[in-house]
C-alpha cells in the first residue's frame, strides 16, 4: 500500500500552490479545476443519508476504514465546493483517525478561505470537516470497542 | 399614469455620495451592491440620525419627566406620524412598533388569529410567500386545526388569479398574501386580492416588506385589515417594522405580550390594558432605530418615489436586456409587474459558484432559495442569483455585473 504522507506535508504543499496566486479570481480559478477533477462519486453513494446539507449547495460524503486509516469520497452539486471538499480528501483521506481528529486543519485559514466561506449559513466547508472528523472518531471509537 | 418626461430624473451620483457605505471596495474593487431586496444600504442621514440620539437625548420613553425622556418620546413618536403618512393610515394609533414584517405577521396570527380562527376554517396564502408569511399561518394551523390553502403560481411568476377565487369560501378567515415576491419581483394585484376576500367576509394582511420602499402605499385605498413593513428595506435600521391594522380589529384583539408600556394598572388580581398603540408594545421599545426609521421615511419623500421608481425602471429594463443576452440564462419570473429585481439560473451551474465568483469582483448579489422553499419546488430549481436593485445603482454597475457573470461563466461551464 501506498504510504500517505503526513497531514502537515501536504497541507505545505496546498500552502505553497495557493501562494502562487495574486489574485482571488486565480485561486477560484484554481478551486474549480480541482473540482472539475475530482472524480464523481457513485450514483449509489448519492443517498440522503450521506448528505451534508448546506444552505445553499449539496455535498454528499461517504468513508471507508481500511488497515487503520480512514478514506474519504465525496461529490457536490456545486463546483467550487466540490474544489474544497477535493482539497480536504487530499489532507485528510488515507490519514489514521487520530491524525485526522486532531488535526487543526490550519491551511484552510492559511490559503484564505475560511473569511469566504465560514461565517454564513451558505458554508459547507465546516460542516464537511466537522463530518469528516466525526468519521474518523465513529472508526477510532468501533476500532476500541473491538480491540 | 405618469409618463416619463413627467418626472425629472435623479442625479444618482449626488444620491450616492449620501450613503457612506458605496465608497468602500471588496476584494480590491469598488462596492457594487445588488442585495437590495435582503437589505438597503443607510443614507447618512438615518447613521446621523442614531449617533445624535445616543448622543443627544438617550433616555427611556413616554414615562419620564426630564428633558432627556420628552426629547426622545417626541422623536420616537414623531416616527409614528411619519410611518402613517408614508402608508396613509388613517390615524397615527393604528401604527404598531415591532421588530419587523416577520414579528408583525406572528403578532397578528398569534392575537387575532387565535382569537379568530377555529377548527375546519382556512387561512389562504400564496405559493410565493417568504417562509415569514407561511410559518406562523402553519403553527396556527396545527394548533386550532385550521387549514392551509395556497393559490398556485404560473409559469411567470404571476398568481393564479381564478385558482385564487375558487380558493375562497364562506370558511376562509384570513387572506395572507405577499405584495411584492421578494424572489421574483411579481407585483401581486392586491386590491383585487382584498377586495374578492372581503365579500367572503375574509380579512386581508399584506406582506409589505418589499413593496414598501418601491410602491406608493395608501392602506385606505387598498382597504386592507393588516399591513407589515420592515424599516431596513426602506433604507432604515434593521430591527424595527410596523404594523398597521384596521382600528376596529386592533382595538379588538387580544395582547401579544405582556410587560411594561402595554398596561394601564397592574394589580395581582388583574390587569386592565393600554390603548392603542401601546397595547401592542410591550417593554422598553427599540427608541433608537424608531428614531432613525423617520430620517430614512424622509429620505424617500424628499428624494421622491416616483423618481426613485422610475430610475428603478430602467435599471429593470437594462438588466433584463443584458442578462438576457447571456448564454443559457433563463430569468425566474417574468411578471407583466415587477419591482427592479432579477432572479435567474443559468444552466449547468450551481448558483452559488456564481455568488462567489461575484464576490471576488465586488459584486454582492444574494443565491440560494431566498426564504422561499416552496417557490423554488414550484420551478423546480435549488435556488437563483438575485439581483435586486436601489435608487444608488447606476447603469455602469449593472455592465460590471455581466462582465462579472461572463466570467463567472467562461470560468465554470
Amino acid at each position: 500500500m501506498e504510504e500517505t504522507k503526513p497531514i502537515a506535508e501536504i497541507e505545505k504543499e496546498i500552502v505553497e500552490e495557493f501562494a502562487l496566486f495574486d489574485s482571488w479570481d486565480d485561486k477560484y480559478e484554481y478551486i474549480i479545476d480541482l473540482g472539475k477533477k475530482l472524480a464523481p462519486l457513485a450514483q449509489e453513494h448519492k443517498l440522503d443519508e450521506n448528505k451534508i446539507k448546506g444552505c445553499q449547495s449539496t455535498v454528499w460524503m461517504v468513508a471507508n476504514y481500511r488497515d487503520g486509516r480512514v478514506f474519504f469520497e465525496a461529490d457536490s452539486d456545486a463546483i467550487i465546493v466540490k474544489g474544497l471538499v477535493s482539497m480536504l480528501i487530499r489532507v485528510l483521506s488515507g490519514q489514521t483517525p487520530d491524525a485526522i481528529i486532531e488535526t487543526p486543519l490550519a491551511f484552510i485559514q492559511q490559503i484564505g478561505m475560511t473569511s469566504h466561506l465560514a461565517q454564513t449559513r451558505s458554508n459547507g466547508l465546516l460542516s464537511m470537516v466537522k463530518q469528516m472528523k466525526n468519521y474518523a472518531l465513529a472508526y477510532k471509537l468501533k476500532n476500541e470497542v473491538n480491540g | 399614469m405618469i409618463t416619463e418626461t413627467t418626472i425629472p430624473s435623479l442625479d444618482i451620483a449626488a444620491i450616492r455620495r449620501q450613503f457612506p457605505v458605496l465608497q468602500r471596495e471588496v476584494k480590491g474593487h469598488p462596492l457594487v451592491y445588488l442585495d437590495n431586496a435582503a437589505t438597503s444600504q443607510k443614507p447618512k442621514v438615518v447613521i446621523d440620525a442614531l449617533v445624535d440620539y445616543y448622543s443627544g437625548y438617550n433616555a427611556n420613553i413616554h414615562r419620564g419627566i426630564h428633558t432627556l425622556a420628552e426629547e426622545a418620546t417626541a422623536a420616537f413618536e414623531a416616527t409614528r406620524d411619519t410611518v402613517a403618512r408614508f402608508i396613509n393610515a388613517a390615524s397615527r394609533e393604528q401604527i404598531i412598533f415591532t421588530r419587523g414584517t416577520t414579528e408583525s405577521i406572528n403578532l397578528v396570527a398569534q392575537t387575532w388569529g387565535r382569537q379568530q380562527v377555529n377548527k375546519g376554517d382556512e387561512i389562504i396564502i400564496s405559493g410565493m410567500e417568504h417562509h415569514s408569511n407561511i410559518v406562523p399561518w402553519q403553527l396556527l394551523c396545527l394548533e386550532k386545526e385550521a387549514v392551509l390553502k395556497v393559490i398556485p403560481v404560473l409559469d411567470n411568476g404571476e398568481l393564479d388569479m381564478d385558482a385564487y377565487k375558487a380558493l375562497l369560501s364562506p370558511r376562509t378567515k384570513i387572506v395572507s398574501i405577499v405584495h411584492v415576491s421578494n424572489a421574483l419581483g411579481t407585483v401581486n394585484p392586491v386590491k383585487e386580492i382584498i377586495d374578492a376576500a372581503h365579500r367572503q367576509g375574509a380579512v386581508v394582511m399584506i406582506d409589505g416588506a418589499q413593496s414598501s420602499v418601491h410602491l406608493d402605499i395608501d392602506v385606505q385605498v387598498l382597504d386592507c385589515d393588516f399591513f407589515a413593513m420592515s424599516a431596513h428595506k426602506v433604507y432604515g435600521p434593521t430591527g424595527i417594522g410596523v404594523l398597521y391594522g384596521k382600528k376596529e380589529l386592533l382595538d379588538a384583539m387580544p395582547v401579544f405580550q405582556g410587560g411594561g408600556e402595554m398596561i394601564k394598572e397592574v394589580s395581582f388580581e388583574g390587569t386592565t390594558f393600554n390603548e392603542l398603540p401601546y397595547k401592542y408594545e410591550a417593554g422598553t421599545p427599540n427608541i433608537a432605530d424608531t428614531v432613525a426609521f423617520k430620517a430614512a421615511l424622509d429620505f424617500v419623500t424628499e428624494t421622491g418615489k416616483d423618481r426613485m421608481r422610475q430610475h428603478e425602471d430602467q435599471l429593470l429594463a437594462y438588466a433584463t436586456d443584458k442578462l438576457q443576452q447571456l448564454p443559457g440564462l433563463r430569468i425566474i419570473g417574468q411578471a407583466a409587474e415587477k419591482i427592479s429585481l432579477v432572479s435567474f439560473i443559468i444552466d449547468g451551474i450551481h448558483p452559488q459558484d456564481i455568488g462567489i465568483l461575484l464576490d471576488t469582483q465586488g459584486i454582492a448579489v444574494r443565491t440560494g432559495h431566498h426564504c422561499a422553499q416552496p417557490l423554488m419546488h414550484r420551478f423546480g430549481i435549488p435556488g437563483t442569483v438575485r439581483a435586486s436593485f436601489a435608487v444608488y445603482n447606476t447603469m455602469e454597475e449593472l455592465d460590471r455585473l455581466i462582465a462579472g457573470l461572463q466570467r463567472a461563466i467562461k470560468l465554470l461551464a
